[in-house]
């Protein structure tokens, strides 16, 4: 119990480490590439859909109520580790029909892997996602590309691979509704969840 | 001239005599346009002669059938005068021809002392006037609509040439809920949507199902514990079946046409190969080995060969090789990315999904992959599969969501392979990923 504690606690000021360097809130939601137009259209899903998106709406609340506990690393604010990741950025892009990882999505997963490091009871499972402009059983492959891609990075990082699980839904489990450019781009992803 | 007789018991059917020796097609396509028979489907009767409750069902499912095919055009019953109060009767064709049908069946159809079914039945040329074919059975009340089913089936191939598909049945996935909480569930029912039941709770996600060549088991794939993996599941008892275990996620199961093996996909670190398994030993074999994608496999109908779509000339396409994983070979060169290859039962072509310009299609190939033919478009059309006479092929077909994740209406579709004849299947819900059955009380 002590050492789940402490590793809250260090996790809570790996946070504000994190806070710190980050600029905005907006790499939470992170984007699907260096092209201008998926990541405004990433930023302008990220505040128009959150009421439809459990994973946007959870960035939403967990960077609003970091920031009202500004830096102070009191005990008092000790979130739920899933909370905690999601703060990190739990959540990568990828462009359409690609599992390759963009730079964004590779900073991302530098600060997972950081957390991962200073929690090492955590384990982790990688959901592979798709958007819905495939066919069933490739997009099933793809988002396993996709997990895997992303547990293969966090390894490379020094995660030890025991502690990383994947999983693909294919294009069974949007984050977001709509049938267009903005809901694919924001649906094709991989959200690490601790187990 | 044929006489046939079957018989429906509770469960199992059994024909006592069958095949019809007619091969003449009466079918005339011209530009397209498919010229339907006309028919006349009288009320079958009952012992006293007049139409009878069940009769007047079981003619309204065969006109249903044949209208359905697309093939046929039944005449209003009201139109008829004096239909024969028997099949025993010849009927008087000076009331018939001014109709323009061609065929006329007469019936007879009531329940005994015993409350089983008996049925007769005699299809005329109205055009010859001689009788084409006649039979007879009995049934259970339950066995009702399949009994209507088979004389449906007889007149089809007497008149078109082409094998029998209505005693069939159709798995399916039913969906509801909203788009990023779509609830899935296995459903059956049979080919005119009739006999609905569902056989999930819709507790796991569930996908791809298909049957055996039994019809009495379903492949799919189902998400229990979050550990994706094909099941199998029994449709009379109800019970499911985890197919071995790999460290993996299992998916794209379809039956080898023999029953005994089932061809798969399993993803793992990235890439998805292709599998058989030998489901009397449950052994094993790796088909192909690439770090790519290799997935939706379907054996040939003589079960020696596999079509499959690879990604690994960069887009997905579709490939055929033998049953061991030699002799792979290309077969889609033209625009665009093809997926989902299902091979017909007749062997001819291949049913695929094709992604060009944004838009879905439903298309079929011969299986040196010339001769392209695009059926069906739309936002989102996938997933094609062969009735058993590999003359209609059924599909669904997605809506586009709206942003708050309603809309986005699927349903299933049905459509003759030479392009015509599109139509819906209803089902109480959404629908995706069909599956045909093989001709009940087929065996392997």
């Amino acid at each position: 119990m002590i050492k789940r504690l402490l590793t809250i606690c260090a996790a809570t000021i790996l946070l504000a480490a994190c806070e710190t360097a980050s600029t905005d809130s907006n790499e939470v939601v992170g984007s699907s590439s260096g092209t201008s137009s998926a990541s405004g259209a990433a930023a302008s899903a990220s505040s128009n859909t959150s009421s439809t998106s459990n994973m946007a709406s959870d960035s939403a609340s967990s960077a609003s109520s970091a920031s009202s506990a500004g830096g102070s690393s009191s005990i008092g604010s000790i979130k739920s580790p899933d909370e905690l990741l999601a703060k990190v950025g739990s959540t990568v892009y990828f462009d359409y029909d690609q599992s390759t990882l963009t730079a964004e999505a590779q900073a991302t997963l530098d600060r997972q892997a950081a957390f991962l490091k200073a929690s090492p009871s955590f384990r982790i499972t990688i959901e592979g996602h798709c958007d819905e402009r495939g066919t069933r059983e490739y997009n099933l492959a793809l988002g396993d590309r996709r997990a895997s891609a992303v547990r293969d990075y966090l390894v490379a990082k020094g995660i030890n691979a025991s502690r990383l699980s994947t999983i693909s839904y294919g294009k069974e489990r949007p984050s977001v509704g709509g049938s267009n450019e903005t809901s694919y781009s924001l649906n094709r992803r991989s959200i690490s969840k601790i187990d | 001239m044929l006489k046939i007789y079957f018989l429906i018991c509770l469960l199992f059917t059994s024909l006592i005599s069958s095949a019809s020796n007619s091969q003449t097609t009466r079918i005339k396509i011209t530009d397209g346009q498919v010229a339907r028979i006309p028919i006349a489907i009288a009320d079958f009767t009952g012992p006293d002669g007049t139409p009878t409750a069940e009769g007047r069902q079981i003619s309204k499912i065969i006109s249903d059938d044949l209208r359905n095919s697309g093939l046929f055009a039944p005449v209003d019953t009201a139109a008829f005068i004096n239909p024969p109060s028997s099949p025993d009767i010849t009927p008087n064709f000076d009331n018939w021809s001014p109709l323009g049908v061609e065929g006329l069946i007469i019936g007879s159809a009531y329940f005994d002392d015993e409350n089983v079914l008996q049925l007769e039945f005699k299809l005329w040329d109205v055009v010859t006037q001689k009788a084409l074919t006649e039979g007879g059975g009995s049934a259970a009340p339950a066995g009702l609509r399949r009994i209507a089913h088979k004389v449906a089936d007889f007149v089809y191939v007497e008149f078109t040439g082409d094998k029998k598909y209505f005693d069939t049945k159709i798995v399916y996935i039913s969906e509801s809920g909203p788009q990023d909480k779509r609830i899935k569930r296995l459903a059956i029912m049979d080919q005119d949507g009739h006999n609905h039941r569902f056989l999930t709770s819709g507790r796991d996600l569930v996908l791809t199902p298909r049957f055996s060549p039994t019809a009495h088991e379903i492949a799919y794939l189902n998400y229990f514990n979050d550990e994706p993996n094909i099941y199998l599941f029994q449709i009379a008892t109800g019970q499911t079946e985890k197919l071995g275990s790999f460290p993996g996620m299992t998916f794209a199961p379809r039956f080898h046409p023999d029953g005994n093996k089932l061809i798969m996909s399993l993803a793992k670190d990235g890439s998805t190969n292709i599998f058989e398994m030998d489901l009397l030993t449950r052994d094993t074999r790796q088909l192909t080995n690439t770090v790519h994608i290799d997935t939706a496999p379907s054996y040939s109908p003589d079960g020696n060969n596999i079509v499959f779509e690879s990604d690994r000339d960069g887009r997905q396409q579709l490939f055929i090789m033998d049953r061991d994983g030699s002799n792979v070979e290309r077969i889609s060169y033209n625009k665009g990315r093809y997926a989902t290859p299902v091979w017909s039962p007749r062997g001819d072509v291949i049913a695929f999904t094709k992604m060009m310009g944004g838009e879905f299609f439903i298309g079929i190939m011969r299986t040196d992959g010339s001769g392209e033919r695009l059926l069906a478009r739309g936002f989102l059309v996938e997933a094609p599969t062969w009735a058993p006479n590999g003359r209609v092929l059924m599909y669904y077909k997605q809506e586009k969501f709206k942003e708050d994740g309603s809309g986005g209406k699927t349903s299933l579709h049905k459509i003759d392979i030479t392009g015509f004849n599109e139509i819906i299947v209803n089902t109480p819900a959404d629908a995706s990923d069909p599956a045909w059955s093989p001709l009940l009380g087929s065996k392997p």
